[in-house]
């Protein structure tokens, strides 16, 4: 399906023997926005430039509002000061200046997040040249970063903001078993994917179980081309880089003991030399450090066993399955787990790992106490309706006897998805503190006819449909 | 949810039943989908598998089944779109998938292969079939896939009631890629789809004057002979410029040209309506997916509409087919009225594959595939409660619900794991 890319991996250039002397993936660390707001600040390679914009203080008034918590709140306001949420409730009072959003008769959300877009790396128009999603070249390319590939200027971005959209991750493709680091983004007008880049969010790992890796490595006759051979693919490159941390580990004692000697005044010491960085390694020690968050697209329900088998081989935990079509035959177990399904409401059959999808699986996953469930998208069209896949999937599970309410079904595209992307606590929910990314709805977004009226991102006013903007943001459509 | 009395139920739980007893559903909102619009409080009576009134106070024949509506949306079975629904099970499985033509000559010994049609290889016992009838979808239209030739093939409309001979008579069409889509198959320029298109008319035209390597059998010859004496041809296109000339091109050729795709359509709406050219499109595509397609706006269906142009909606994989509604519905939300977004996937489909007269409306004499609603049918959180084809009640069954009966109590009792 995807065609071959070309190899696009910058080097990172991080002295390694500050600090901690194991290598740490540069923009897994936070960097505060102000901080990073600083393009000529010592700031790590690739980390986040974006701070908001000023905004003004809003006060959304007498709307219905899903929280995300799991709250409805009728006649319901919101009110945004600084950028952040600082209260949620009845009645609440504006602050001088503040703009006054009357929203009787509509709906408030959280703005919506998904956690599996491609956009950026498989832009609008979608020519050759743009063609940037799967570094095929290798069945383990743990040592790309999707971010290298986003193009800003994708149309595709503001249609997803037009549609409720404030966060994504931009993956790569599924090609390979281990693909590369995914990013997560804000939907804010940028030159640059550093502008873009949700400050301090951990990477993703894009993994991907059964018949993609296979077919297009299988079908060259390269390794590899069975379900098998893919486990055992996945094993070997988590087994190389525990090796690789054995060797910094090493290197650490070896250089402790140099230290040691030299304060001793041994003049004869030697420093010890550093291992050499291995950028596909140090990804994926990274995540057995917990630092990066492992997406892994699998559709079936005994690979998916076969894969928390893996990730608890090798001590890493597994974030969220995508396009898990058979995640309802393991509900119990993904939620026991803690474990995000990340699906779709009714996408089925083009693919035998596809076959068995039912429109229940969201509703499904959902159930069990702790169950996580992810409306996710893998298209530039669905990203534009998180909402309406939402409401199909809610109106099977209430066929099926499940009791899905608007205000726990909108989780599943605000909070769950900031929970598997380590967002929580910055965003997902209309909560004191959190970013103000808010969406005000026209009516209930549980719609065919639901359309987003006004979306803030950090409590900026970046789409407003009554008037929109003269000009489209992407540079490529004017 | 409404229950229907117990012996609606037993029906519906039975086979398939040939002579089914006479059908009254009553009290319900009925969109025809035709000139009479929307029906408040009115009946519809089914005989023999046909409508055979609609309108209030219809009274029972003895023996009929009644339904009871209650005011819930009665609709025509909705079109499907432009798809390979029955020509495949699993798209990536290649013995499963029949829609496409690869012969192993040289491309041009085979490429133009017009009479290639994909009809024959209908399977009316797909396990795909079910899951689109229990969700309203009562009719497609099948079209052959080939992404490195101009001429496709030919596909004909089917229902989906079961029969095996499901072919609907009057709706066969032969089907061309044009623009980028056809890039590879014209030399790379798509001035030579036009070029090579006349060769081939020639070819048919005045046997024993073409060239030694020749495009078209002689099978081919007959076959788009039949297309140029006013057969309809439906060419995927989508840049505005390229929908234009090619319109004109096919009609001046004597070719009836129907528009897939159609993503700028909506820039030559005034030229499209005035020739009579239908596009069937997909409402949704809103993006500038390649440089064919820079126009592309959610506002297309409602300005083609708005024109006088005749439209269908279509997103043409046959495993989304039921997405149809969802897809009239987002295009009601961004202008188009509503009855014109029921029309595009219900009247507007028959009347562009010529089947016009025999299904796509409620209306005395049509078909009787009917959908009874529990709600909006255009809407997200509606589904289809009864679905009757031809009179015969629908099982509300399919692979899928017996994947999710299995399941669900598995979930119920904490034991999926």
């Amino acid at each position: 399906m995807s065609p071959l890319k070309r190899l696009v991996v910058a080097a990172a250039a991080a002295a390694s023997t500050a600090c901690a002397a194991q290598p740490q993936a540069p923009a897994a660390d936070p960097v505060p926005a102000a901080e990073a707001a600083d393009v000529g600040a010592d700031r790590a390679p690739f980390s986040s430039t974006y701070a908001p914009e000023p905004s003004l203080p809003t006060l959304i008034r007498g709307a219905t509002v899903l929280t995300g918590t799991g709250t409805r709140i009728d006649g319901g306001d919101v009110l945004i000061v600084g950028g952040k949420v600082q209260s949620v409730g009845t009645a609440l009072p504006a602050p001088e200046g503040a703009r006054i959003v009357e929203a009787n008769g509509r709906w408030v959300t959280p703005g919506l997040i998904d956690v599996h877009s491609h956009m950026g790396v498989y832009a609008s128009p979608g020519t050759d040249a743009l063609d940037d999603g799967n570094e095929s070249t290798d069945p383990v390319t743990s040592n790309v970063w999707a971010e290298h590939s986003v193009w800003p200027q994708d149309p595709g971005f503001e249609a997803a903001l037009q549609g409720g959209v404030t966060s994504m991750q931009i993956l790569p493709g599924s090609a390979n078993l281990i693909g590369g680091r995914g990013v997560t983004i804000k939907l804010v007008p940028a030159t640059t994917y550093q502008a873009m880049k949700f400050p301090g969010a951990p990477h993703g790992l894009k993994m991907a179980c059964g018949e993609n890796p296979k077919r297009v490595y299988g079908g060259d006759d390269q390794f590899p081309s069975t379900r098998m051979g893919n486990v055992a693919g996945y094993r070997q490159a988590f087994a190389d880089a525990q090796g690789y941390m054995e060797d910094w580990k090493e290197f650490d004692a070896e250089r402790a003991k140099y230290e040691k000697d030299l304060a001793e005044g041994d003049e004869d010491a030697t420093p010890p030399k550093p291992p050499k960085r291995d950028l596909k390694l140090e990804t994926l020690a990274e995540v057995m450090r917990g630092n990066i968050l492992v997406h892994n697209h699998c559709y079936r329900a005994d690979e998916m066993a076969t894969m928390l088998d893996i990730a608890k081989e090798f001590g890493y935990r597994i974030a969220a399955f995508h396009h898990g079509v058979e995640s309802y035959k393991l509900a119990d177990r993904l939620a026991a787990e803690g474990v995000c399904g990340a699906l779709w409401a009714d996408w089925w059959g083009f693919k035998m790992e596809a076959y068995d999808g039912i429109q229940e699986n969201l509703a499904l996953v959902d159930f069990p106490q702790g169950g996580c469930s992810i409306v996710h998208s893998d298209s530039e069209e669905g990203i534009q309706r998180l909402n309406q896949e939402a409401a199909k999937a809610m109106t099977r599970g209430r066929l099926a006897g499940l009791d899905i309410p608007p205000e726990r079904a909108i989780r599943w595209v605000t909070a769950n998805p900031a929970k598997s992307l380590g967002i929580l606590d910055q965003t997902g929910t209309l909560e004191a503190g959190k970013m103000g990314d808010v969406v005000v709805w026209n009516g209930t977004p549980f719609s065919v006819y639901a359309l987003a009226d006004l979306v803030f991102v950090d409590g900026v006013l970046l789409y407003d449909r009554a008037h929109p903007a003269p000009k489209p943001r992407s540079d490529f459509q004017l | 949810m409404r229950r229907l009395s117990l012996i609606v139920a037993a029906l519906l739980l039975a086979p398939a039943l040939a002579g089914a007893a006479d059908l009254l559903i009553r009290g319900a909102r009925v969109h025809t989908a035709g000139a009479a619009g929307t029906l408040e409080n009115a009946d519809v009576l089914v005989q023999d598998g046909r409508i055979a009134a609609v309108g209030g106070g219809l009274a029972a024949p003895p023996g009929a089944t009644v339904v009871e509506a209650n005011g819930r949306p009665v609709t025509p079975g909705l079109f499907g779109g432009v798809t390979q629904f029955g020509l495949e099970e699993v798209s990536l499985e290649a013995s499963t998938f029949d829609a496409e033509l690869k012969l192993t000559a040289p491309a041009w010994q085979h490429m133009w292969r017009p009479e290639f049609d994909v009809t024959p290889a209908f399977n009316a016992r797909s396990a795909v079939l079910p899951v689109m009838r229990v969700e309203g979808v009562s009719w497609g239209m099948l079209a052959p896939l080939a992404a490195d030739s101009l001429i496709i093939g030919q596909g004909s409309a089917v229902t989906l009631d079961g029969r095996y001979d499901a072919a609907l008579h009057g709706s066969r069409s032969l089907f061309v890629n044009w623009g980028s889509d056809a890039h590879d198959a014209s030399g790379g320029s798509r001035a030579a789809q036009y070029m090579l298109f006349d060769q081939a008319i020639r070819e048919v035209r005045e046997p024993g004057t073409s060239a030694a390597a020749a495009l078209l059998l002689p099978e081919g010859r007959a076959a788009l002979k039949a297309y140029l004496a006013g057969g309809r041809v439906v060419f995927y296109v989508n840049r505005a410029s390229d929908i234009r000339e090619v319109a004109r091109f096919a009609a001046a050729r004597g070719m009836k040209p129907v528009i897939a795709g159609g993503a700028e359509a909506w820039v030559v709406a005034r030229e499209l309506a005035d020739a009579g050219v239908p596009v069937i499109l997909d409402p949704l595509e809103n993006l500038p997916g390649d440089f064919d397609r820079l126009g592309a706006r959610f506002e297309n269906a409602k300005i083609l509409h708005e024109a006088g142009v005749r439209i269908a909606f279509s997103q043409s994989d046959g495993f989304h087919l039921r997405k149809n509604r969802q897809l009239a519905g987002n295009a009601v939300a961004h202008g188009l009225s509503w009855e014109a977004g029921l029309a595009a996937i219900t009247s507007g489909p028959a009347e562009i594959f010529g089947l016009g007269g025999s299904r796509g409306r409620i209306e005395k004499g049509q078909a009787a595939d009917l959908v009874l609603w529990s709600g909006d049918p255009l809407e997200v959180t509606t589904v289809a409660e009864n679905v009757w084809l031809a009179g015969q009640p629908v099982e509300m069954r399919s692979r899928q619900t017996e994947l999710r009966d299995r399941y669900l109590e598995r979930v119920k009792s904490h034991s999926a794991r």
